[in-house]
């Protein structure tokens, strides 16, 4: 359960940013997808040479980059391209897609193998080691994630920063005349999503419990999940944290059902998807109660 | 204040929702007739007595249902739980990639070990490091990877712990077998082969296919080698991951739309014959040959030439038995048809079922080859033999081993398509 936890987290750090500058970012299973390609190329390229922490910071680093520099291209995209980032996000999901397929079954692929499958595992001495002995995370994950959350918190609450992205949020314009420079900030709040995004990556290729290849479909539906998270909190940094646990334990504990109750598993993403549905219509419901009211 | 109030509408809304949709859903599927309060307080006891319940954990990696490879060994743990008294199977399927994306074979072991699983089996190829990974951190714990070669002392990949054992069919028999009644079918003199990915197996079940389709080809039809086409299309994963693997649909409709009147399926589930059944409704003289699972044929039968399959059953038996009598040992087995009737359940580990669209005439001369091959007559792995790129595989007259069968390198000459990725 808390294997899912941590990735979540992370998206869902980087989405309230999104989200507070009134962005869809889509992308972001992209930007996962770059985030673990960066670090598997990196742990790739110097398997011999460095030692393990050094190798894992030093992907971990990457992996920032990558996804920073993916989300870049979905806002350079929107403000340059008139591209709307929600197309765009999902035009350049594919692409990461793609590469991973084409990383996986060309350059990285393991020797005399052609399978989609995943790369060669990484040695073991470069897995996170569980936080205590049966626990399928490791301290670092745990503290990466609930870092990011507590401080982009901050960051939205406490700084003109997050001040500047709220304007920008509930109107553009007004943000724009205010002498707000907008272009900049909302490449900005792409940049910080997509980095945190590819630490999430950086998590599914180094964490604990993570099966330490890169693979297609790595990204695993996180990104998603955490878009789900972040509206069933209604951009609520805090509340972000127990409902990702809550989303995880759902997404992990499905395996359960086939186990104990002999329902199929899929079952879990829809309680998901109900649920966010549900908060959604009533708040709509809500809406318009109020506004009859009037 | 409303908003909280809200809120816990649209909980109850979902809860009500869920339970409204599972309690209809857990009755009729729930074995025993007693209320859901049953399994949850049943988990309790993870150790069953001595002699009683033996409870062995599954790992599939497509559908249960998927009339392909992994039916194939639920079909198998079904049988175990008929042939030992109080065995009972306990399983995860879709633990793929595409399916479950978050999920790797050591959570799905924890899971399986807290629910009481003496035994894990892990079903896949996809599985051998994940397996690996269990076997080390559960030392106690006997597991199976399928289809693997980690414990196999003679292999070249022997590091598995010694909780760790392997098993396989030799398919090779059951490919030839496609292979010929392919051959003998075949108007065009077309053969296509829906291979999944490429490794050693399914190189040496490609391969095995080829050598039948040539001889029956050959000898049986007395055709030149020379016009007998027989070309194989990689789709990258066991079956269809869509944005992942080629669409083995789209595959096998490109074999049958340029004139390669047969194909025979390499994959875990049924495209192709399913593929080919469309087609003959259409009016195109087409046939497909399925591949692991006993039933295969049915999606199809029209079109369906036969269907090579597992009998996973009796290795599933073994195993429990061992570990019941407490004699469970490391080991590596590579098991073969009984060539007295290879399609008897409790003794063969490959058979070939006929399927409806093999002429009788075809079907007989089909029996002839397994016949030949039983009494050994026929020994196809044998020289001269010459890889895809023209190197030697087998001297004149030399016999391949296990070693040279089991790491084929390449694709052999005569044969299209990359031998790698």
């Amino acid at each position: 359960m808390l294997t899912a936890w941590v990735p979540v987290l992370l998206c869902c750090a980087g989405l309230l940013i999104t989200f507070t500058a009134g962005l869809w970012n889509i992308g972001i299973e992209g930007q996962i997808i770059m985030g673990a390609i960066f670090a598997t190329g990196v742990m790739r390229a110097a398997q011999n040479s460095l030692p393990p922490v050094p190798m894992l910071i030093l992907a971990l680093l990457a992996a920032v980059v990558g996804g920073g520099l993916w989300a870049l291209s979905t806002g350079v995209l929107k403000l340059y391209g008139q591209v709307n980032e929600i197309f765009g996000g999902l035009g350049l999901n594919f692409i990461a897609g793609s590469l991973t397929v084409y990383l996986v079954l060309g350059p990285w692929k393991r020797p005399g193998i052609g399978s989609t499958s995943g790369t060669q595992p990484f040695s073991p001495s470069l897995w996170l080691p569980p936080a205590i002995q049966g626990v399928n995370v490791s301290l670092v994950e745990l503290l990466l994630g609930l870092a990011a959350i507590i401080l982009v918190y901050i960051a939205l609450r406490g700084t003109y920063f997050g001040l500047r992205l709220k304007a920008i949020g509930k109107n553009l314009r007004s943000a724009f005349l205010l002498g707000v420079p907008t272009d900049r900030y909302m490449l900005a709040a792409f940049v910080l999503c997509g980095a945190l995004a590819g630490m999430a990556g950086w998590t599914l290729v180094a964490g604990t419990s993570s099966r330490h290849q890169l693979f297609p479909l790595i990204s695993g539906g996180y990104g998603f999940l955490a878009i789900l998270v972040v509206l069933l909190a209604n951009l609520n940094a805090l509340w972000s944290i127990p409902i990702s646990l809550f989303f995880a334990a759902i997404s992990m504990g499905s395996l359960q059902l086939a186990l104990q109750a002999q329902l199929d598993s899929s079952l879990g993403g829809v309680i998901q998807g109900m649920l966010v549905l549900a908060v959604l219509i009533v708040g709509g419901l809500r809406a318009r109660l109020v506004a009859r009211r009037r | 204040m409303s908003r909280k109030f809200w809120g816990v509408i649209a909980l109850l809304i979902v809860l009500s929702m869920v339970v409204g949709a599972c309690a209809p859903a857990a009755a009729p599927t729930a074995v025993p007739t007693k209320a859901p309060a049953a399994p949850a307080t049943k988990v309790e006891p993870t150790k069953p007595a001595a002699g009683g319940e033996f409870t062995f954990g599954v790992i599939l990696v497509g559908p249960y249902n998927d009339h392909g490879w992994s039916e194939a060994h639920y079909a198998a743990g079904k049988y175990a739980e008929a042939k030992i008294p109080g065995a009972k199977m306990i399983y995860v399927d879709n633990l793929n990639p595409g399916a479950k994306p978050g999920v790797t074979v050591p959570q799905v072991v924890d899971d399986l070990i807290s629910k009481g699983a003496r035994l894990i089996l892990t079903t896949s190829d996809d599985f051998k490091d994940g397996t690996l990974e269990a076997a080390q951190k559960y030392p106690a714990v006997p597991i199976i990877n399928v289809s693997g070669d980690q414990a196999w002392k003679d292999g070249k990949d022997f590091k598995a712990p010694k909780n760790e054992s392997n098993f396989m069919g030799r398919m090779e028999y059951g490919k030839m077998i496609a292979g010929c009644a392919a051959a003998l079918t075949t108007q065009t003199g077309k053969i296509g082969y829906l291979g999944p990915l490429i490794n050693d197996e399914t190189r040496r079940l490609s391969a095995s296919a080829f050598l039948g389709a040539k001889y029956c080809w050959t000898n049986v039809l007395k055709k030149d080698a020379q016009d007998l086409k027989f070309k194989v299309t990689w789709i990258g994963f066991w079956f269809n991951i869509p944005g992942q693997t080629l669409d083995p649909t789209k595959v096998a409709d490109d074999f049958y739309n340029s004139g390669y009147d047969v194909v025979i399926s390499g994959i875990d589930t049924t495209e192709a014959l399913v593929e080919a059944g469309k087609l003959a409704k259409a009016g195109k003289q087409v046939w497909a040959v399925q591949y692991d699972y006993k039933e295969g044929c049915k999606e199809a039968p029209e079109v369906c030439l036969g269907v090579p399959y597992f009998n996973w059953g009796p290795a599933y038996v073994k195993a429990i038995k061992m570990i019941q009598d407490g004699k469970w040992a490391q080991y590596w087995d590579w098991n073969g048809p009984d060539w007295k009737d290879i399609d008897n359940p409790d003794t063969s580990a490959v058979g070939f079922v006929k399927g409806p669209a093999l002429s009788p005439d075809n079907a007989a001369k089909v029996d002839q080859f397994i016949k030949g091959l039983g009494d050994g007559s026929i020994v196809l792995f044998k020289g001269p033999l010459n890889f895809q790129d023209g190197s030697v595989y087998l001297k004149d007259g030399e016999v391949a081993t296990d070693l040279q069968i089991w790491y084929m390198p390449q694709l052999l000459e005569g044969m299209e398509g990359p031998s790698k990725s």
